[in-house]
């Protein structure tokens, strides 16, 4: 099971992520969590919400340069050693990881990591045998 | 014994009225000569219903039509060749790829007269049979090198045919051969005397006391530089590959305007809407009549470069008409870093690789060096969410335009429409080099 993530193109230039921010805000959108991928030529805002495929839709008629992703989505306990573990998992197979970046929800002793893979099922399998156990976007509504 | 002031003193320095009339006899033969073995040429008088009957003299050279890039790029290879291939001992070529291409055939003639040219700019900088001249212009097909190669014989100087690059093996051969002359572009001059410092050499250390730069337009700041980094005079140099090479004009000591080589290359400037012959002291396009070549005599060939003519006395001696430096283009060429580059190369390129044709040339000149740097919008479906794949595309369009244009830009992908607009077109170029 996968959550999906929206991409946003940030144009290296100060108030743009100000605007995009603003954007969201304005249409009622609530974001779960988020990343920024910086380079000195631009950004990348990557944003987990409530409702991807309508964000999605009014992004882009607002011409924004988007694009939806799905992202591996693995529940942890939140003790030391749990991402250690995911991610020697991923790594003793051969699956390398793109970039991730967590956030915790309302179960609490628990968090979601996001991991953006090559390949989404062939890390699912690999994780199939183990503790850790993908989730779905219904994590998204506890 | 004093030092030779001129390469070829009775040339350089003939009363005007005696070089006029070398001018209209070399240009009599030439124009009938031209029209005889030139097709291409004659089809053009046709057009314009000129006949060599219709011109007396020189001065009727304004009733002839114009050659331009366009024409040169038609006639490719052979069709303005003035004598058989056999004949032929050399060709040149310019940098331009994506059909600017020009190709210059050259006689024994030619390439004695190219090099004299050459042999007048080095002994104007000061040059003698006593001087070693380090060439650090591109050797090959580029007019650069082997035109300052050869002048550099003809004058007798120790000639170190360096080539382009390789900035260590530079500063080794000119200390340990005590180079006195250096010609270059002027921003590689510029490089060579930041790469000296960093060395650890101040400027008495070389033994340089002139330097030649040309191939890219430069500024009186830029020749401050340069000229304070060395411990050099630097001296102006201009010519096109399409009338021979460097040395078409060249400076004197008095470093104020470039004196042309009119005894083979007849000046005129033209408005370039209208065609129209100027007024001696007006700005206009400068256009050229190869007075005496054989194999690729053009006849009023349009340069596209801006400047003036001037025929005040000179304190060097020489009566020589002046140019003064080119002051920009009638057509979209930029040079930079020596380079000629089209805008719409770029174009073919995005095109070629999937990208819309909206784009943003910015150049600036950052420490005597040209900066080059393109945004390219993306179209919305090229955009990824990992920064390996947007930066993966950068990377691929950098290295198909270096094969293009034969020089690097940096290259950023923007969001579409990002780029600003006005009356519904990008703007396409920022140059920030004050270069005028």
């Amino acid at each position: 099971m996968y959550i999906r993530q929206i991409s946003i193109f940030l144009a290296n230039k100060s108030g743009t992520l100000a605007e995009v921010t603003d954007f969201l805000y304005q249409h009622n959108v609530n974001l779960r969590s988020l990343s920024i991928a910086d380079t000195a030529d631009f950004g990348i805002l990557r944003v987990i919400v409530d409702r991807p495929e309508e964000t999605l839709a009014l992004l882009k008629e607002a011409h924004y340069t988007c694009t939806i992703t799905d992202m591996l989505a693995v529940r942890i306990d939140d003790v030391p050693g749990s991402m250690a573990g995911v991610v020697r998992v991923l790594a003793d197979n051969d699956i390398s990881i793109e970039y991730a970046y967590a956030f915790t929800t309302a179960q609490a002793g628990t968090a979601i990591i996001l991991l953006r893979v090559e390949n989404n099922a062939a890390a699912e399998c690999v994780l199939k045998d183990t503790p850790f156990k993908t989730v779905g976007p219904e994590v998204l509504n506890v | 014994m004093e030092k030779q002031k001129y390469y070829q003193p009775e040339l350089e320095t003939m009363p005007r009225e005696e070089m006029a009339k070398l001018q209209n006899e070399r240009f009599m033969k030439q124009l009938h000569r031209v029209y005889e073995k030139v097709p291409y040429y004659r089809a053009k008088m046709a057009e314009k219903g000129v006949t060599p009957d219709d011109i007396k003299s020189i001065e009727d050279i304004r009733k002839l039509p114009f050659l331009s890039k366009a024409d040169l790029r038609e006639a490719y290879p052979c069709g303005m060749l003035a004598v058989p291939l056999s004949e032929c001992v050399r060709i040149q070529s310019t940098s331009g790829t994506t059909g600017k291409r020009v190709v210059a055939f050259y006689t024994q003639h030619d390439v004695d007269l190219w090099e004299s040219c050459c042999a007048r700019a080095i002994t104007a900088a000061g040059g003698t049979k006593e001087d070693v001249l380090q060439v650090c212009y591109g050797y090959g097909l580029f007019t650069g090198g082997m035109g300052v190669h050869g002048g550099s014989h003809k004058v007798g100087c120790l000639t170190l045919p360096m080539s382009s690059g390789n900035t260590e093996r530079q500063i080794q051969f000119m200390m340990d051969l005590r180079s006195t002359i250096l010609c270059c572009t002027p921003s590689y001059a510029a490089y060579l005397g930041e790469a000296l410092k960093e060395a650890g050499y101040k400027p008495e250390d070389n033994h340089l006391k002139a330097g030649i730069f040309g191939a890219e337009p430069w500024t009186e700041e830029m020749r401050r530089d340069i000229q304070r980094s060395l411990g050099i005079k630097a001296y102006d140099i201009y010519g096109l590959t399409e009338t021979s090479g460097p040395g078409v004009a060249f400076e004197c000591c008095e470093q104020h305007g470039m004196h042309i080589n009119e005894d083979h290359f007849y000046p005129e400037i033209i408005d370039p809407d209208t065609g129209e012959v100027l007024p001696e002291g007006e700005q206009g396009e400068l256009v050229f009549t190869a007075l005496d070549k054989e194999a690729f005599p053009l006849i009023r060939y349009r340069t596209r470069d801006i400047c003036v003519l001037s025929r005040d006395k000179c304190s060097c001696g020489r009566t020589l008409i002046k140019m003064s430096k080119p002051r920009g283009r009638t057509d979209d060429m930029l040079i930079i870093r020596g380079v000629n580059v089209f805008p719409s190369q770029i174009e073919t390129v995005l095109m070629e690789q999937g990208y819309s044709s909206n784009y943003l040339i910015t150049i600036d000149r950052v420490n005597n060096t040209d900066t080059f740097d393109i945004d390219v919008e993306m179209l919305p479906d090229q955009f990824s969410d990992t920064v390996r794949a947007i930066t993966a595309k950068e990377k691929a369009l950098t290295d198909a335009l270096r094969t293009t244009l034969g020089i690097t830009a940096k290259v950023h992908l923007v969001p579409p429409k990002s780029i600003q607009r006005s009356e519904g077109k990008a703007k396409r170029l920022i140059d920030k080099r004050k270069l005028i």
